[in-house]
Parts: C-alpha cells; structure tokens; sequence
C-alpha cells in the first residue's frame, strides 16, 4: 500500500514535468508564428520591388545608345582634334 | 476501492488530458507556421523569377558603361597626354588623380599638374576649331569660375551668353560640297570648271570646295548687291567676268601647248631691242643677264 503511495507521487511529479515540457513547447511554436508572418511580409515586398527589374532592359538599351552615341563623338574629336605631343 | 487506486486513475487522467491540451495547442501552430511559410515560398519564388535576368542585365550594362570609359579615358589620354589629362581631371574633381585612370594603371603614380580655370592646350584648340573660348573670362585673384562641387553647369559660364540661351539664333557652322544645303552661284568661280561628281571622285574631297565658288555674295562677292560692292563701279560681274564651263578652247585655232616645250627664255624673253643703239637705262631690265647668256653660250657648246 505504502509502494503504491510513493509510485502515486512519483506519477505527480511526472505530470508536473510533462506539463512543464509540454508548455515550453507551445510557448516555442507560438513565438515562430510572428516570425513566419513577418517574414512573409518582408518576402512580399521584396517581390513587389524587383517589379522594377524589368525595366533595366529598358536602362540596357539606352545605355547601349548613350555609349554607341559617346563612341561616335569621341571618334569625331579623334578626328579633328590633334594629339598630345 | 482504495483511495490510493482513484489518486492513480486521476493523476493519470490528468496526464492524458495535459498531453492533449498542450499537444492539440502545439498542432494548431505548427498549421499556422506550415501557412505562412507556403506564404514566404511563394514570394521568393516571385523574387527568383524577377531576379534571374538581372545578372545578365547588370552584367552588359557594366561592360558597355567600361566600354564607354575605357573610350574617354583613352580619348583624353590621346588627345591632352596623361599628365595634362590627370590634370584637368584633378581640376574637375579634387582628389581624383590619386585613383588615376582605370585603363591606364600608371596614371597612379602621374604627378597633376595644377590646372587653372582656363586650359590653355583647350582654349587655343576651340579658338581653332571657331568656336567661342573662354578667353580672359577668369582672374586669378577673383572668384572661382566653376564650382566642383556643383557639377558642370557652372562651366556653361565660361562661354559667352549667346552659346547659353539663344542658340538658335547662332549661325552654324557652314556646310560645303556638292550636298551643301547653300549651292552658291557658278558666276563667284574664278577659274577652270565646276567639277562634278566624277572629277570629285577622282581628285577627292578638297576639290568640292570649288563647286561653291570662291567668295559667296553673302560675303560681298560679285553676285552681292551693289551696296555691298566697293566704290569703284568697274568691278562689275561683267568686268570680273565668267567661267565658260567647258574645256574647249576659246579661239577657232585655239592654244598650241607644244610651243612651251620649245620656249627659250633666254632668247624668247624680253621686248626686241634695236640694234647697235644705245641701250636706254628703262631697258637694262629687259635684257638678259651676261651671266645667263653666258651660261646659254657653254650649254650650247657643251650640248655640241
């Protein structure tokens, strides 16, 4: 009778413990749920950035115009200009 | 039944009940993660997607802006030297010449020069080209000309106001040739025949000139009005007269050109002076000289 006494308070103190681990486990899985939400957000606006990618397509092309263009110049300034001596 | 048998049972209901409270809490926020992670997936493959050409992008537009570098550097290096170049660049932008050129390592260790406001290897080569140059505009005890930290704008100041804000009414720069918007008349030629495009092709570029004569009525040429003539009323187009723009000679039997091949100009020089008179002191500088006829004696007598 005593033996089963000690092995009642030895499930007590399991329970305590079972729910002690059990409960930082929830705390641990709440906590991520910001994080996961805030993330998202943060992913979401990155996103809506780089909609502006597409026109470096457009800076390409006029980079390309603007250069070819300063290529013709200065060939031009090669030409009448003199070098250094 | 004992009372230590329901103390058991409890404690284990309790257990149970604990492991499912606790567990079913832990569920619902594993779903809740699991939900905003598909959320973050799917942005990022937004931001994959939309990214994956911009290395390639970035990439060309890198090599035609070190292209475009690579051009002017090498183009001021050309044309002012390296030390005159790191120079103006020092001028522009204090502390640059410590970096130098990006095509040219040993601009590094050039020493720049101290450039004023007005470079003078410039200014003489825009005075060449007609262009306004910033001459005398600057003193050296007045204020800075150009502010470098206020980019170029300032520069336009050097310039007179005219090339600033009214530069439509500048004239431009004239253009010649045979597709010269301006064709001047055929009469402002002086001598031989208008080329065309032939004989353009076959001598070059600089014979276009002659196609648009030599001196334009709007430069008081013959064609000008008469008011813009000079004084003298005999210097009439009629006077000044024409080309015939034609090869063919002007007289019936027209000019022989083998008669300069047998030219004397020793002999043929000169008027005819009469014999055994007395030279008169206006013909000593008709006759040849004893020194010339002397040489032409032992030519001929050598030849024989």
């Amino acid at each position: 009778m005593t033996l089963w006494w000690i092995g009642n308070i030895a499930l007590f103190a399991v329970f305590l413990v079972v729910v002690y681990l059990l409960h930082g486990v929830l705390r641990a899985a709440r906590s991520i749920v910001p994080s996961v939400e805030t993330i998202a957000t943060t992913a979401a606006a990155g996103s809506k950035d780089l909609d502006a990618a597409a026109l470096l397509l457009t800076t390409q092309d006029q980079v390309t115009q603007t250069v070819s263009g300063v290529a013709n110049y200065g060939g031009s300034l090669d030409v009448i200009l003199d070098d250094a001596k | 039944m004992e009372s230590a048998a329901v103390v058991t049972i409890v404690a284990v209901a309790l257990i149970v009940a604990a492991l499912v409270v606790y567990l079913v809490g832990v569920i619902l926020q594993l779903r809740k993660i699991t939900a905003g992670l598909d959320e973050v997936i799917g942005h990022v493959g937004e931001i994959v997607e939309k990214s994956a050409p911009v290395n390639g992008v970035v990439t060309a537009i890198n090599e035609q802006l070190d292209a475009g570098v690579d051009l002017l550097e090498g183009l001021l290096v050309k044309k002012a030297g390296m030390v005159d170049a790191i120079g103006l660049v020092e001028g522009l932008y204090a502390g640059s010449a410590a970096a130098g050129f990006r095509s040219f390592p040993e601009s590094t260790t050039v020493k720049a020069p101290r450039i004023g406001e007005v470079y003078t290897q410039g200014t003489l080569t825009l005075a060449r080209l007609g262009r306004e140059a910033p001459i005398a505009v600057g003193n050296p005890a007045g204020p800075a000309l150009r502010d470098v930290e206020r980019g170029s704008l300032a520069a336009r100041l050097l310039y007179p106001e005219a090339r600033q804000s009214r530069p439509e009414s500048l004239a431009r720069s004239p253009v010649i040739g045979t597709d010269a918007p301006v064709q001047y008349l055929p009469s402002e030629q002086r001598g031989g025949t208008t080329p065309d495009e032939a004989e353009v092709r076959e001598k070059g570029p600089w014979s276009e000139v002659a196609a648009e004569g030599i001196v334009p009525a709007e430069a008081g040429g013959s064609d000008a009005p008469r008011e813009m003539l000079a004084e003298d009323p005999q210097l009439e187009s009629a006077v000044l007269g024409e080309t015939t723009a034609s090869e063919e000679p002007a007289t019936e039997s027209g000019i022989d050109p083998s008669g300069g091949d047998e030219a004397d100009a020793i002999a043929d020089g000169g008027p005819e002076l009469p014999q055994g008179a007395e030279p008169d002191l206006k013909d000593a500088a008709a006759a040849p000289r004893q020194v010339d006829v002397d040489s032409a004696d032992s030519k001929d007598g050598s030849d024989t």
